[in-house]
């Protein structure tokens, strides 16, 4: 007699034999485990052996589980309604314009920074009002450059023979990718053609990052290396960045002797 | 509303109409994230970073799929992504330490028997070490076949690979599991 093999039990267990080419469907396999005794202690302790896996509890989690996770993420989620959120609930508007107002601002001097970047009358006619969200502002893209600049360098500098674990730059450049977006979504409104395409660079670097299988070889490393190398991304965001932080120096400054 | 539909409304601006699908699946990912990762902590960060990740990429899915299939695939990844960062940063696992926050250390009855909590203890330790010994898609073809219930085909395409390979991932687990628990089962 032919056994039946742990496989087809285990098929048989989750119902799936069917799935399987015959003869081991399903009243075959029983018909077989009432005549055969070895394969039937085989399925006996499968069974058991399911059902100790089974008694492996999950905390409950309450009805209003959901809302208390999407009270938690919503704050963190990408400015998609501060940009297209028309449906918003009337008391939100005034937090929705402070935002859009904050990110105009925003636009308006990274737009600045960027090397020969003309800054439009409309705009500079509401900077000395800005000093203060001006300050702010250059610290959040200062920091936002310097982490971006991180990601790139470490992966740049990481050399091995084998395969490289890269999830956690991953999961830093998927952050980022999120907030490029943002910054490109403001400066394409004040129509910063030059800041939005070193962001559109930066965006697309860190898209690639995050879609590579996060066990990466020591060749693709190498290729996006050669990358970053050719396309001279590292350099702009330093040059960018240069320029933020002595403009965040100068804010700081003119602040200082206000006082 | 169906799910595709409630997609729609997000892709449209509607960012409260994302609201609608974190409610509606926030406790099934939460279970598969409990599966995945073995302690409530850190189920509940995979199912925040798992919605936070599908509204940055919303704009990728394919409204041909069901939105709980991409879900979950999604959460999957963020669950072997936090199972690897712990191991590399050489933290506790619930292997190494059984009696925190392992999930079968709310499995005793109130008042359990003597011989109960000896078994239940030598159980949830083989059980957690089994469970960790299994590779990140053996576990996680068995846990979506087991405990979530989904056809091999199914879990093929959550794992993103043909159903020959989810198939054997999920045949290598339950033997691993036999040979770790057959043990304790025969005794009984």
């Amino acid at each position: 007699m032919t056994h039946l093999s742990e496989e087809t039990l285990i098929l048989h267990y989750y119902g799936e034999e069917n799935d399987t080419p015959a003869p081991e469907g399903t009243l075959a396999v029983e018909r077989h485990l009432e005549e055969c005794g070895e394969c039937r202690a085989l399925y006996g302790s499968l069974v058991r052996t399911l059902n100790m896996v089974d008694a492996l509890p999950v905390p409950e989690r309450g009805e209003d589980y959901g809302a208390r996770v999407w009270e938690r993420i919503e704050p963190g989620l990408p400015a998609r309604r501060r940009w297209l959120g028309f449906t918003l609930p009337p008391l939100r508007w005034a937090a929705a314009g402070v935002a859009l107002a904050g990110l105009l601002v925003a636009a308006f001097f990274a737009g600045r920074f960027y090397p020969g970047t003309r800054p439009t009358p409309a705009i500079t006619a509401k900077a000395p009002d800005a000093q203060g969200p001006e300050r702010i502002l250059l610290v959040a893209v200062g920091d936002y450059l310097e982490r971006s600049q991180m990601v790139l360098v470490e992966l740049a500098n990481t050399t091995a023979k084998g395969p490289v674990d890269i999830s956690a730059e991953q999961e830093r450049a998927g952050d980022l990718v999120a907030e490029t977006r943002l910054y490109r979504q403001t400066a394409a409104h004040t129509g910063d053609t030059r800041i939005d395409s070193v962001l559109e660079e930066l965006e697309r670097v860190l898209v690639d990052i995050k879609n590579q299988p996060s066990r990466m070889t020591p060749r693709a490393l190498e290729e996006l290396r050669q990358r970053l190398e050719a396309e001279g991304i590292i350099f702009k965001i330093r040059v960018l960045g240069a320029n933020v932080r002595s403009r965040e120096t100068t804010a700081a400054e003119r602040a200082g002797s206000k006082l | 509303m169906t799910d595709l539909a409630m997609v729609a409304r997000v892709r449209a601006g509607d960012a409260d109409a994302y609201r609608v699908l974190v409610e509606r699946h926030s406790r099934t990912l939460f279970r598969l994230a409990y599966r995945m990762t073995g302690n409530e902590h850190d189920a509940e960060d995979v199912v925040q970073e798992s919605f936070l990740r599908a509204y940055r990429q919303l704009g990728r899915f394919d409204e041909r799929a069901s939105f709980g299939t991409w879900l979950y695939r999604i959460a999957v990844n963020c669950s072997l992504d936090l199972v690897r960062a712990r191991k590399r940063r050489g933290e506790i696992t619930a292997s190494a330490d059984p009696e925190m926050d392992d999930p079968l250390s709310t499995a005793a009855a109130p008042d359990p028997a003597p011989d109960r909590m000896a078994m239940s203890g030598e159980v949830r330790e083989r059980l957690s070490g089994a469970m960790n010994e299994l590779s990140a898609s053996e576990r996680t073809a068995f846990v979506l076949r087991h405990f979530e219930g989904m056809r091999i085909e199914e879990v093929g395409r959550v794992l993103g690979c043909q159903p020959g390979a989810a198939k054997h991932s999920v045949f290598r687990a339950v033997q691993k599991l036999r040979r770790a628990l057959e043990p304790l089962g025969s005794a009984r």
